[in-house]
């Protein structure tokens, strides 16, 4: 028996909250079929989690892809498409190729990352367009051009240094009306590997506080910076990413199996930290770099 | 002995590609750091190794740690494999919030050759500071000479030239105290 997941029309971190709440009483060996024919709209955490997603069953899911073709095409030139057919048995007609022509949203198209070099590949990719963007469309100084660099290295770090696997990245500019008004550049990666609640078990000499789960490992992990590694050395990346998005009013969002942390701007309403959500392993980062909006940057 | 040590080429041939001149990700700052110390392996003596950034378009907290932090910590050390001191050039905004981070997280600090002049950067106390400070007004100054122009006692002055000694922040000249980059060219 084939279940149907029904993916919500405009698909994000929260709303992927959806998609995980129908998958989690399920079986890793249930057949699947993700139906996302009325997706009018995925954010780049969105579709990187839906290629996470498969990379959690152990029984090859089905994707019926979105029918309406402006937004198979945002899909394709994501590169989604060409990664999803090697996790989905995927059903509908999809453009084949990527459309390389004319300005894109899109600053880096879904990349898998599992080793040091394709970190080096990625942030070598985006910079140059990522500094236009930030500098003309944010009209941010260009320190946060460097820092933004230095984030999305970070972030993709957190992959090779614990998550046991490959997983995804994807960068997006895009106007954020629904929930801002503004322009945004947002990053997502994506894995379905170790989780952080696993990577700090597996310290040496761990020892699990009283109340010890995932929201306690996110909290260990983003807010006071601690590591599966005893190296004091350890622990910076995730703090760096911490810094430069309070600096510049920006949110990042830490989910890993039950719990999602997030660091919250003034201009967002979600809540610091989200327990009790449905179970998805490894982690899934998002960092939202918004356009200014007048005054100087925090120091 | 002096090394100029180009960073970025130092991490073309880490990667053995040239394609790349930011400095990012823990195992690439981990294979540049040994690069440099294989450099300073070489010296039987005293070696002075500026570490030039010029040509660096970025670094992360990560490499940062492992080029920067790591490096200063081995080397100030009582089992340091070297005397050796470093210099560090063409550090700008693209480099200095990682570096900053790290020196603040492990209580370092380095010495900066700046368009004006060597500078120190990081983690200091006031004494620290005061007292290179006078040391490099006065050059190739003794103890008793950095009391003076501090106008402070001499066995505190003492106690605070052997810990930036330490730190390799300064060095010691045939009994007299030299801030690092002050005579290296």
């Amino acid at each position: 028996m084939t279940t149907v997941i029904t993916v919500p029309p405009s698909l994000d971190d929260q709303s992927f909250e959806q998609v995980l709440d129908q998958v989690a009483p399920l079986p890793s060996e249930a057949k699947l079929l993700v139906d996302a024919r009325h997706v009018r709209w995925a954010s780049p955490y969105g579709l990187t989690a839906l290629l996470t997603l498969a990379q959690t069953r152990s029984e090859r899911p089905t994707l019926a892809v979105p029918e309406l073709d402006e937004t198979a095409s945002y899909w394709a030139r994501t590169a989604f498409f060409q990664h999803a057919e090697g996790l989905y048995d995927l059903r509908g007609s999809y453009p084949k190729r990527r459309d390389g022509g004319g300005e894109s949203n899109v600053l880096l198209e879904i990349t898998p990352i599992g080793k040091s070099d394709d970190v080096h590949s990625v942030v070598g990719r985006v910079q140059e367009r990522a500094q236009q963007i930030i500098k003309t469309e944010l009209h941010l100084e260009s320190k946060a051009i460097i820092g933004f660099a230095m984030t999305l290295s970070e972030v993709c770090q957190n992959i090779i240094e614990h998550a046991g696997q490959p997983g995804w990245v994807a960068v997006q500019s895009y106007r954020w009306t629904k929930r801002l008004g503004r322009r945004v550049v947002v990053i997502a990666v994506c894995d379905a590997g170790l989780g952080f609640r696993r990577s700090l078990e597996s310290a040496p000499g761990h020892v699990p506080s009283a109340r010890w789960d995932d929201a306690a490992a996110l909290e260990e992990a983003v807010i006071r910076g601690v590591s599966r590694f005893r190296d004091r050395s350890r622990g910076q990346g995730l703090a760096g990413a911490r810094n430069y998005v309070g600096r510049w009013k920006g949110k990042l969002s830490v989910r890993s199996g039950t719990a999602r942390i997030s660091i919250v701007p003034p201009w967002d309403d979600d809540v610091p930290l989200d327990e009790g959500l449905a179970p998805f392993p490894g982690a899934q980062v998002q960092v939202i770099l918004p356009e200014a909006q007048g005054g100087a940057p925090d120091r | 002995m002096m090394h100029h040590i180009d960073v970025s080429s130092v991490l073309r041939q880490t990667l053995a590609c040239d394609l790349y001149s930011n400095l990012v990700t823990r195992s690439t700052g981990a294979a540049v750091r040994d690069q440099i110390e294989s450099l300073l392996d070489d010296s039987q003596e005293r070696a002075l190794a500026v570490i030039d950034f010029s040509h660096v378009s970025m670094i992360d907290f990560s490499c940062a740690d492992e080029v920067v932090a790591k490096l200063l910590l081995r080397y100030a050390t009582d089992d340091a494999p070297h005397d050796a001191y470093f210099l560090f050039r063409g550090v700008t905004e693209r480099h200095w919030d990682a570096i900053e981070a790290v020196l603040e997280r492990h209580g370092l600090a380095l010495a900066l050759d700046a368009p004006d002049g060597v500078q120190l950067m990081g983690v200091l106390s006031d004494d620290e500071r005061r007292t290179w400070e006078a040391a490099s007004r006065l050059g190739h100054a003794d103890a008793a000479g950095v009391a003076r122009e501090t106008d402070a006692e001499l066995r505190a002055v003492e106690e605070t030239l052997d810990s930036l000694c330490r730190r390799r922040l300064m060095m010691r000249v045939d009994g007299r105290y030299a801030v690092v980059g002050s005579t290296y060219e």
